[in-house]
């Protein structure tokens, strides 16, 4: 029994046997089989080539941040004090603001994108309308950050001040979150536009999953008499929830690894306060920040705080991604 | 069966015959002898035991009902199958005496060889003549490009249609025309067989018909085999017909070449009684 | 038979229903809820939409301003000294952009091209492929900042200095999965039937490649490329760690007519960042001016591309 499982294998010798006439047709050339070869042998190249980059930009930030470990060992991360002349470095603050900012910036987008991504997939207006929104919603992602730090410098920072002053004065006693002064730079300002970055692929992906609630399911919550909402609320953002709970840990990550834009209004301290009215910094802002002037202790330091930035991401990353596949093929597969 | 369609039948056969006698003694070299004993799919056993020869300057049919394996056993002959994950072949297909499952044989170089047309028409995103001469630049035909593309689409009955419009994509036509461009971009490079699997079954009649008369004008110059589950469209154009049913006799759906001879013996008095059966309408 | 039924013979009937059972009340709970949440569902939208308003006013009112006011040289002259109240331009940081940019797609677009053939054709239905096409969508979550990082630990490191190749290094690796995951979408869609005729009329698995699929896949494939140079074009923190260069000099070598490809290159959104925080206010408008002229390269790249895929896909 002759098995028969590859295609388009070249015999080994020369072009097919077949005696036919002349004619139009050949076999096909040397030429033509050396292409074949080739693009087959590239687009292998390449696809391994994205594990190989993968894993070598893990190894290469892995393999430089080991020298600060090795001269300040886990001080690195506990301690919080920063100071360059004397070499006392520790990331503990930038650590926390990381996840402070994010968790802020997260609760904001959240709220606002997966409202968005119902209120764009459940035909509360024209279609029409509903394609306009979304792709000004998209074209928020679209903005470069630097230019979103420009942005809060000059609107969001002078917007924000009075009022935000203004409820520290009367309530800064009771609310820790607003105690202080948001003299320029802070957590709140940084928070909110980075929240405004994080917003569209909350609701990216969220109105993916929206929209592929499989329709009879809407059809069967109407057929009992819910009301719009009572629909949205207790059937379809339950079917669609594995999906935005995913497109929540990727906006997580995004906000995490997000540089440029906390690097500009976030005042580049390394201090952490409760409060959202004082400046503070994170990994990501603090390595952009110092590395243009950085002396090789501290350059040491940052190739480190990279690092964790790139194991923190990472792990978020991959568990969004998981959830979202999971979210996939529960309905059906790709 | 009626009677008026046989007929049509025998006067299409007469002139085809009438058109070139000093090939009819040519009619009956068998350009390809198909073999199949056994064909899986991974587990799945599709075909048994079917042979069919088949004649120069004929056109041979498969009919049977769905399911029977008429399509598998037709891309048998130009190794379209090998694309199917988990297809395994036991027997032969041999083309004027080579076999075309032989260790060095090049599948690309058979389907060279060897014309297909699809049932569902098929032309490349490209101009119509693009779509024409695409055979041609592939075997790198040194002849007078415009003059052969302009060969095929008369060919195809297609020329007056569209020589104004050889620059026009060809997708731009409708159904039937577009199966004719496939038809005409199959025989550009002249090959020996053509292979149609079931090319009218997304045609409506009007556009069938013309298909049909085409097939049979191009009998003269080509080989044809055709899958078809139209039984009279069977009858109209073939020569030779093989009937092939399902057997599930083992739990599985394995088909299998019930029957195989002219096609006038075939209609009017079948050996086997599932023919008989098939012809009468019995099942589908 | 006639069945009559007199009122005796009636069962038991069912509750009569006045005529206003079925009209709406607005003033029942469950409406009114339903009514507030849709609005405050608007109003969340309409909001979301303010800052995207508001950043393209700004950027035309005190970028265009700047513009207008300095014509052509902001695009040809180098970056004002404190000195210069007046002039001034960010040429060289315009120069640099475009040369990263290009270079990052040289190696992106192949990379990604490629790749996304070998996902869509030779391996997709293996582990292998499914790997692959795991770490891509990984690699579209990396930060930013990490790319060039990465590219400052390998490319800088190697060649001993900034230089624009390093930029367009880092730039690449956030292409890269761009590039690639869209380009897979795109050779998806091309109709298996097409793909079968190719290989009906004896093509090579690459001549249905190169022949047919990716000509039909193309504006698919575009996009992609487009979508990742936006991206590219608008990012800062990669440069920082690549290209860092001096605002007074063009990556130009007097020596040789072309631009220095190793040596550090200034860029649009690096620029951006340096003049924000900068006390001269000449320089904050030419960083206005800086930001609305690379808004309007990436919007139009954003766009465009995805213009191109809708015109040749039917509507969802």
């Amino acid at each position: 029994m002759t098995a028969i499982t590859e295609t388009f294998r070249p015999p080994a010798a020369g072009p097919g046997d077949l005696p036919m006439a002349a004619g139009i047709s050949q076999p096909p050339s040397g030429f033509d089989r050396l292409v074949d070869r080739s693009t087959r042998g590239f687009a292998w190249t390449f696809a391994a080539g994205t594990i190989v980059l993968l894993s070598f930009i893990v190894y290469e930030i892995g393999l430089a941040s080991i020298p600060a470990v090795k001269h300040h060992g886990l001080s690195l991360i506990t301690s919080g004090s920063w100071d360059v002349n004397k070499e006392y470095f520790g990331l503990r603050w930038p650590i926390l603001g990381t996840i402070y900012s994010s968790v802020i910036a997260l609760l904001i987008a959240g709220v606002f994108g997966v409202a968005i991504a119902v209120f764009l997939s459940q035909n509360f207006i024209p279609r029409r309308m509903e394609i306009v929104f979304k792709n000004i919603v998209e074209l928020l992602a679209a903005i470069p950050s630097v230019v979103y730090g420009l942005w809060g410098i000059f609107v969001v920072i002078p917007l924000l001040r009075p009022p935000a002053n203004a409820l520290a004065s009367h309530l800064g006693g009771w609310f820790p979150f607003l105690s202080g002064r948001l003299s320029g730079p802070g957590m709140l300002p940084a928070a909110l536009v980075l929240a405004i970055m994080v917003l569209p692929t909350i609701s990216a992906i969220s109105y993916d999953s929206l929209i592929s609630v499989n329709p009879k399911i809407k059809e069967a919550a109407y057929g009992l008499g819910a009301t719009r909402w009572e629909a949205i609320l207790k059937v379809i953002l339950p079917t669609a929830s594995t999906g935005i709970f995913g497109s929540i840990i990727l906006g997580f990550g995004r906000a995490m690894g997000e540089t440029m834009a906390l690097a500009m209004l976030l005042g580049n301290v390394n201090h952490f306060s409760v409060s959202l009215l004082s400046p503070g910094n994170t990994l990501a802002a603090l390595i952009a920040n110092d590395f243009p002037e950085a002396a090789p202790a501290e350059l040491d330091v940052l190739l480190f705080a990279g690092m964790t930035l790139l194991a923190i991401t990472l792990l978020v990353n991959v568990l969004g991604a998981l959830v979202i596949q999971f979210a996939n093929r529960g309905r059906g597969g790709r | 069966m009626n009677t008026s369609t046989l007929k049509m039948a025998d006067t299409v056969k007469a002139l085809a015959d009438t058109a070139s006698p000093g090939q009819k003694h040519r009619q009956h070299e068998v350009v390809i002898d198909c073999n199949i004993k056994e064909l899986y799919y991974g587990k799945f056993k599709a075909v048994r035991d079917t042979r069919i020869p088949i004649q120069k300057n004929t056109i041979t049919a498969f009919i049977g009902p769905s399911g029977c394996g008429k399509s598998t056993a037709l891309r048998c002959i130009n190794r379209m199958n090998d694309l199917v994950h988990g297809f395994r072949f036991d027997g032969h297909v041999h083309y004027r005496g080579v076999d075309m499952y032989g260790k060095k044989v090049d599948p690309v170089t058979v389907r060279r060889h060897i014309g297909m047309v699809f049932q569902q028409p098929n032309p490349f995103h490209m101009s119509i003549f693009n779509n024409v001469a695409f055979g041609l630049r592939l075997n790198r035909y040194k002849g007078n490009l415009h003059a052969q593309v302009e060969r095929s689409l008369r060919g195809a009955a297609l020329w007056d249609e569209v020589k104004d419009k050889l620059k026009s994509s060809g997708l731009s036509l409708s159904g039937g025309q577009q199966q004719r461009l496939c038809i005409a971009r199959a025989i550009a490079t002249e090959p020996e067989v053509l292979l149609m699997d079931e090319p009218c079954s997304a045609l409506d009649p009007i556009a069938t018909r013309r298909v049909e008369e085409l097939m049979v004008e191009l009998k003269a110059r080509f080989t044809i085999a055709i899958v078809t589950h139209n039984l009279q469209q069977a009858a109209r154009v073939a020569d030779k017909t093989g009937f092939m049913f399902v057997d599930t006799s083992k739990g599985g759906r394995t088909g299998y070449l019930v029957e195989f001879d002219d096609t006038k013996k075939i209609f009017q008095d079948p050996a086997q009684e599932a023919t008989k059966q098939y012809i009468r309408g019995e099942f589908s | 038979m006639t069945c009559v039924i007199t009122p005796q013979h009636m069962p038991e009937s069912a509750p009569s229903l006045s005529s206003k059972a079925f009209d709406r009340n607005l003033g029942s709970p469950r409406t009114l809820v339903s009514w507030v949440l849709s609005l405050v569902a608007c109003m969340l939208t309409v909001m979301a939409c303010v800052p995207l308003f508001s950043v393209l006013i700004m950027l035309i009112w005190r970028g265009g301003t700047r513009l207008v006011q300095g014509g052509i040289s902001v695009f040809t002259a180098l970056p004002p000294s404190a000195m210069m109240k007046h002039g001034g331009g960010f040429g060289n940081a315009l120069v640099g952009t475009l040369t990263m940019v290009g270079i990052a797609s040289a190696i992106a677009v192949p990379f990604g091209v490629l790749a996304a053939i070998f996902l869509a054709e030779y391996g997709a239905r293996s582990r292998f492929g499914t790997a692959v096409r795991f770490s891509a969508k990984i690699m579209t979550g990396l930060p930013s900042i990490l790319a060039g990082v990465f590219a400052y630990a390998s490319v800088v490191a190697l060649t001993g200095g900034f230089s624009a190749v390093a930029g367009g290094v880092a730039l690449s690796v956030l292409m890269i999965p761009i590039v690639m995951l869209t380009a897979e979408e795109a050779i998806k869609m091309v109709p298996q039937r097409m793909k079968e005729a190719a290989i009906g009329m004896g093509c090579t698995r690459a001549q249905v490649i190169w022949k047919i699929i990716v000509p039909t896949a193309l504006p698919g494939i575009l996009t992609g490329v487009m979508l990742a140079v936006a991206r590219a074009a608008g990012e800062t923190a990669p440069l920082i760690f690549t290209a860092l260069a001096s605002n007074y000099s063009w990556a130009i070598d007097h020596r040789q007519p072309f631009i220095h490809l190793m040596k550090p290159t200034a860029s649009m959104a690096v620029f951006i960042y340096n003049s924000a925080g900068k006390p001269q206010d000449n320089l904050i408008e030419l960083a206005w001016a800086a930001s609305l002229v690379l808004v309007v390269m990436v919007l139009i790249f954003n766009i465009g591309g995805q213009l191109l895929s809708r015109r040749s896909r039917p509507a969802r």
